[in-house]
């Protein structure tokens, strides 16, 4: 069976630092694969190659089994590969709903209309809408962006990239700053996600990674350390002692 | 968001963006004005239509600078562009009706638009501010030099532009059929504008003024956009250009300089960029400025301006449209920037 998206060798040096070493990784269909590592380890540029804003030095992207090497970080976002920043990356001046309506509008090739006003697509607003329920933002739908607390623009920030409806969903740390009692609405948004396509997930909260995870791949100074169920890991003791151990006296 | 809410598209949201493009019941107002000026002021007709052609050209910058986030400082250089194809075209006696005419002009903004978009868009913020500025110096220089063609230093004056329609004549001393014509022009163009910027093409350049690398990631091919969208403001500039070669009958050099361009920038950071109506407001508040505080203080009347945008740069950013939606913004919808 081919992976829906993988890496062969893939490497990656910012001049004499290797940020990425001849990693070897595959991404399957409906699959919930977790990828930590503590910090420095590569895990963002990992992903940035996955999704075209960096260029491998070294060895290839698949994605259902073709080379994607060359193909542009928007036509990647068309052929299916989406992902959220670690960092939010939002329309800040726009309403929630823009946000999701901008995203939508994009992914059906409504973005490319000059001539009739965008509230006429009433298929895209009540996608959006229907989208933002779904996330538990409807009640914040009309309020701008730089309004919102942090952990609801935390689901933004998901929210658009869902409505890019992909098949490979790349998360960066998707609860990263979100009150716990909001970061179930992000995992299970995620659970509620079609079957077939495949997340990876990185993060350093490992309740999440352990509750979300079938499989697990362990990145240290940029090449894989080691890969295995969630139960394999958290048996390991090498991975405990370069990085569970950490974690737990660290943030 | 109640249980009871029957559809999610009756939200506030969906309503508000569902509705945003309509019609508010203020807006023919600035038209009915510019109508009502017309009979008024029969004097200041040719100050009308400087304003109107300010408001043209500052209108298509609003389209690069306000909704697609494109800083630049060269846009004269499409005004330019506009008004010595009409210049030179009249001059030799190649093309003397003013309509074809301003086709004519906007073609060539738009193509210097093209031409220098594709390679200036691929550099952002202060690159991109200096290359514009190079752009309009380079343009404005072979004008210079080109003396043979564009008349130099002196320009072309005494264009022979045709009656519109073979009927009206644009008297130079009397610029009633100027006025009209501009205005209509310039409706024509606004209506056009009003209707990109509704659009979802105009959402996803707003889009790419609030987050380029996001719209990167939602798929959107982004320089592609920004090239569409640089070469449409640049066409209109170019129109705005050729109306001003058409009306005054003569071309020169100061239509392609940085005092035009920084002029059209004032007028939109006064106005308030990004809002379409900022344009009119921001030409006449300036141009009607300018006229004053010229009479009152001929050696000095650039102080008050200057004072006067040393405010708006400190405590307005969005400009007098920005101050009065403060003023009168819903405390949910407040956007503190």
């Amino acid at each position: 069976m081919t992976a829906l998206l993988e890496t062969r060798s893939l490497s990656k040096n910012f001049g004499a630092l290797l940020a990425t070493r001849d990693v070897t990784f595959a991404l399957e269909a409906g699959a919930r694969h977790a990828l930590i590592g503590p910090n420095g380890a590569g895990k963002t540029t990992f992903i940035n190659l996955l999704t075209g804003v960096l260029a491998p030095s070294s060895g290839d992207v698949l994605f259902k089994g073709r080379t994607i090497n060359e193909v542009e970080q928007a036509e990647r976002v068309k052929l299916g590969i989406a992902r959220t920043f670690q960092i939010n990356q939002l329309f800040r001046g726009l309403s929630v709903l823009e946000n999701v309506y901008t995203s939508i509008a994009e992914r059906v090739g409504a973005a490319t209309n000059m001539a009739t006003p965008a509230g006429t697509r009433r298929d895209v607003i009540e996608e959006s809408m229907a989208l933002l329920e779904r996330l538990k933002l409807a009640d914040v739908a009309h309020r701008t962006i730089a309004g919102l607390p942090y952990g609801r623009q935390r689901l933004v920030e998901l929210a658009i990239t869902l409505g890019l409806k992909p098949e490979v969903l790349l998360l960066d740390e998707p609860a990263a700053g979100v009150p716990s009692a909001e970061s179930h609405i992000i995992l299970d948004a995620i659970d509620a996600l079609p079957k077939s396509i495949g997340v990876l997930i990185i993060d350093h909260d490992m309740d999440l990674v352990f509750r979300f995870a079938k499989k697990i791949t362990v990145l240290v100074r940029g090449a894989v350390f080691a890969e295995g169920t969630p139960r394999e890991i958290g048996a390991n003791a090498e991975v405990r002692a370069v990085y569970l151990g950490q974690a737990t006296h660290g943030s | 968001m109640s249980v009871t809410t029957p559809s999610l598209s009756d939200s506030l949201a969906a309503r508000t963006l569902a509705g945003r493009h309509r019609l508010r019941w203020w807006e023919p107002l600035p038209w009915l004005l510019a109508l009502a000026f017309y009979f008024a002021f029969p004097r200041y007709l040719g100050f009308g239509t400087e304003v109107l052609i300010m408001i043209l050209f500052a209108i298509a910058l609003d389209l690069a600078l306000g909704y697609a986030g494109i800083v630049t400082l060269g846009h004269a250089a499409f005004f330019g562009a506009g008004a010595y194809t009409v210049g030179m075209l009249a001059k030799n006696g190649i093309w003397t009706e003013p309509i074809t005419g301003l086709i004519l002009a906007g073609i060539a903004g738009g193509l210097v638009g093209l031409a220098s978009g594709l390679v200036l868009l691929r550099t952002a913020g202060l690159t991109l501010l200096m290359l514009t500025l190079c752009t309009m110096g380079l343009l404005e220089e072979t004008a210079n030099m080109a003396a043979e063609y564009t008349g130099g230093f002196d320009g072309l004056d005494s264009l022979p532009i045709k009656p519109l329609f073979g009927v009206f004549e644009f008297n130079p001393l009397y610029s009633n059929t100027q006025y009209l014509y501009v205005l209509a022009v310039l409706f024509i163009c606004f209506v056009f504008v009003r209707t990109l910027v509704y659009s979802p093409f105009g959402q996803s350049l707003t889009g790419i003024r609030e987050n380029m690398l996001r719209m990167h990631a939602v798929g959107a091919p982004v320089r592609r956009r920004l090239v569409i969208c640089y070469t449409i403001s640049a066409a209109l500039a170019g129109i705005a250009g050729g109306l001003w070669a058409e009306a005054n009958a003569y071309v020169n050099l100061s239509t392609l300089g940085l005092d035009r361009a920084a002029t059209v920038l004032i007028i939109l950071v006064l106005g308030g960029y990004g809002r379409l109506y900022g344009a009119i407001v921001g030409a006449v508040a300036y141009m009607v400025l300018e006229h004053y505080l010229s009479k009152l203080y001929p050696t000095a009347w650039q102080l008050g301006l200057g004072l006067l945008l040393m405010g708006i740069a400190l405590f307005a950013r969005g400009g007098i449209l920005g101050i009065w939606e403060a003023l009168t913004r819903r405390p949910d919808r407040s956007k503190p920037s």
